[in-house]
């Protein structure tokens, strides 16, 4: 097999010597902060960037005994579906290596399918732990938000993103979950509902009398053989004792653009810290000058660091962000797309009163080919409709494998109610 | 970007965001962006159709004392950037 290139850097830190987590390895999204260790978002602009702390997570990692084996590849600022926009390199799907692992975690989700790694982290924003586990044939879990502590955590749109594991079986994504979840005084937005949790318990495969809802609207337009792979594995629930009900979500229609003005608004903002000086890429080595004299003033500057500093997909959605956020069409941007958030929201509170959990193929799409979304960025941006609504709606999801299409994996994501991790868990284990 | 049904995109408006943004682009990028932006802001359009929703979130204020307490040292602090002088930051001139 070619070299996946799952990693940005390869470099051990070792955890306690017992705990949970005790003889395994894991690897790190490079936008989770560890102490000592380059942390570089995928991004030229923080090449050699060295955090001076851990992130709260990877503290709870070395608490429960886990060797980190290195920092995972990704797309740029958690920017993309397939890891190419990573400045160093895109990593190769390892189910077939002419494809995409998808994005953004995809060296976390490649590096656990191909056994490099026992476990890994992600952090999902519209998608970025379901899609790449989906394309890997593995499981990942996005959980509610507020359960898992961001605290270390390089942000790009605070208001949905959540840091959640990867692992090759539900029951050791869940035990993962059980050792990051819980409250930390350095991120306000953390609740105590995952204190003490122990979810991993919950993947007995018992669905007896589980009613699954299943939106229609995120059936349509999806692959042919996804669908199919998809309902097969619906049969297999109910054969389990599963029912399944139909659900209406008008709203999901809306989701992608909502997402998109949401999350290149709150980019625009969280990424205008990056200017080379207190630390990234600077503008005397951005425009090769001698001395930060000839960089011109504040604004020439770092403007000069940030064209060098970050790639195409990056600038876009600055840029789009920027443009949402300015005077004249904030309401008609930012506005509508709360609006929109909202609207979802309260679709799936009704949905979830019909069901236990909700289902959905992860991805529309089978894994893409490499290089081939990187020319219309609109076309990537629809393959996340069934992920970003759960990121919108606060809501915990896991893809787990459902079964191929045509020789590749296929993701099933199921969708529960604020914090009813167990109930994901638990259905999710029903298809393995 | 006009007010038609669908969003022209012209390159001098991305340069005006750009600026705003303190990204600067090569002529290349310029014309790129346009044409991309111009298809999706078509879809962030179509949220004109999206309904008002009553929406309460339950949001509550997360207070601690203001405490002092250990922090990153000062040499910790200037580790990572490129230009320092006498234990600060070197930034660029102001205007």
């Amino acid at each position: 097999m070619p070299e996946l290139n799952a990693y940005i850097t390869e470099e051990r830190i070792e955890g306690a010597d017992d705990g949970p987590l005790a003889g395994k390895t894991v690897a790190v999204k490079d936008n989770i902060s560890t102490e000592g260790v380059e942390t570089t978002c995928g991004s030229k602009m923080l090449e050699g960037y060295v955090p001076p702390y851990d992130a709260t997570v990877v503290e709870r990692l070395k608490a429960a005994g886990a060797t980190i084996n290195g920092k995972a590849n990704m797309d740029e600022f958690g920017m993309g579906t397939t890891t190419e926009t990573s400045h160093f390199g895109a990593t190769l799907n390892p189910v077939d290596t002419d494809r995409v692992p998808g994005g953004s975690s995809g060296g976390s989700a490649a590096a656990v399918a191909a056994g490099e790694a026992d476990l890994a982290l992600g952090s999902d924003t519209g998608g970025s732990v379901r899609a790449p586990a989906a394309f890997c044939g593995v499981v990942g879990i996005k959980p509610t938000y507020g359960l898992v502590s961001r605290y270390g955590l390089v942000a790009y749109a605070n208001s949905l993103e959540q840091i959640g594991p990867i692992a090759p079986t539900v029951e050791e994504a869940a035990g993962l979950l059980d050792v990051i979840a819980g409250a930390d005084e350095r991120d306000a937005t953390t609740v105590d509902e995952g204190d003490g949790s122990n979810y991993a318990a919950a993947a007995d495969g018992d669905v007896e009398g589980l009613t699954i809802g299943v939106p229609a609207e995120l059936l349509e337009g999806a692959d042919e053989g996804v669908v199919e792979t998809f309902w097969d594995a619906i049969d297999d629930l109910e054969a389990q004792g599963a029912d399944t009900v139909e659900v209406s979500m008008p709203s999901v229609e809306k989701a992608v653009a909502a997402y998109y003005v949401i999350a290149m608004s709150e980019a625009s903002s969280n990424l205008a810290r990056f200017d080379g000086t207190r630390y990234g890429l600077n503008a005397v080595e951005a425009g090769d000058y001698d001395d930060l004299a000839e960089a011109g003033n504040w604004n020439e500057a770092f403007a000069t660091a940030r064209e060098e500093g970050f790639g195409p997909e990056v600038k876009r959605r600055i840029l789009l962000g920027t443009f949402a956020l300015s005077a004249g069409y904030h309401d008609k941007y930012y506005a509508k797309a709360q609006d929109a958030r909202a609207w979802i929201k309260r679709d799936f509170d009704e949905s979830l009163e019909q069901a236990d959990v909700l289902a959905s193929p992860t991805m529309p799409v089978p894994p893409f080919k490499l290089g081939e979304g990187l020319e219309d960025p609109r076309t990537m941006y629809l393959a996340d409709a069934n992920t970003v609504p759960v990121n919108l709606a606060d809501l915990p999801a896991i893809s787990v494998p459902a079964g191929e299409s045509e020789g590749l994996p296929v993701g099933l994501q199921f969708i529960g109610p604020k914090y009813g991790e167990e109930t994901i868990v638990r259905a999710a284990s029903a298809l393995e | 970007m006009s007010d038609g049904d669908e969003p022209a995109v012209t390159g001098e408006e991305v340069r005006k965001v750009a600026d705003l943004a303190r990204v600067d682009l090569n002529d290349e990028e310029v014309e790129q962006f346009a044409e991309q932006f111009e298809a999706v802001l078509a879809d962030f359009e179509t949220l004109d159709e999206v309904p008002e929703v009553e929406s309460e979130p339950d949001l509550v204020n997360v207070m601690r004392a203001d405490e002092v307490r250990e922090g990153l040292t000062q040499e910790e602090a200037l580790d990572n950037a490129a230009q320092t002088e006498d234990g600060y930051f070197k930034g660029p001139r102001v205007s």
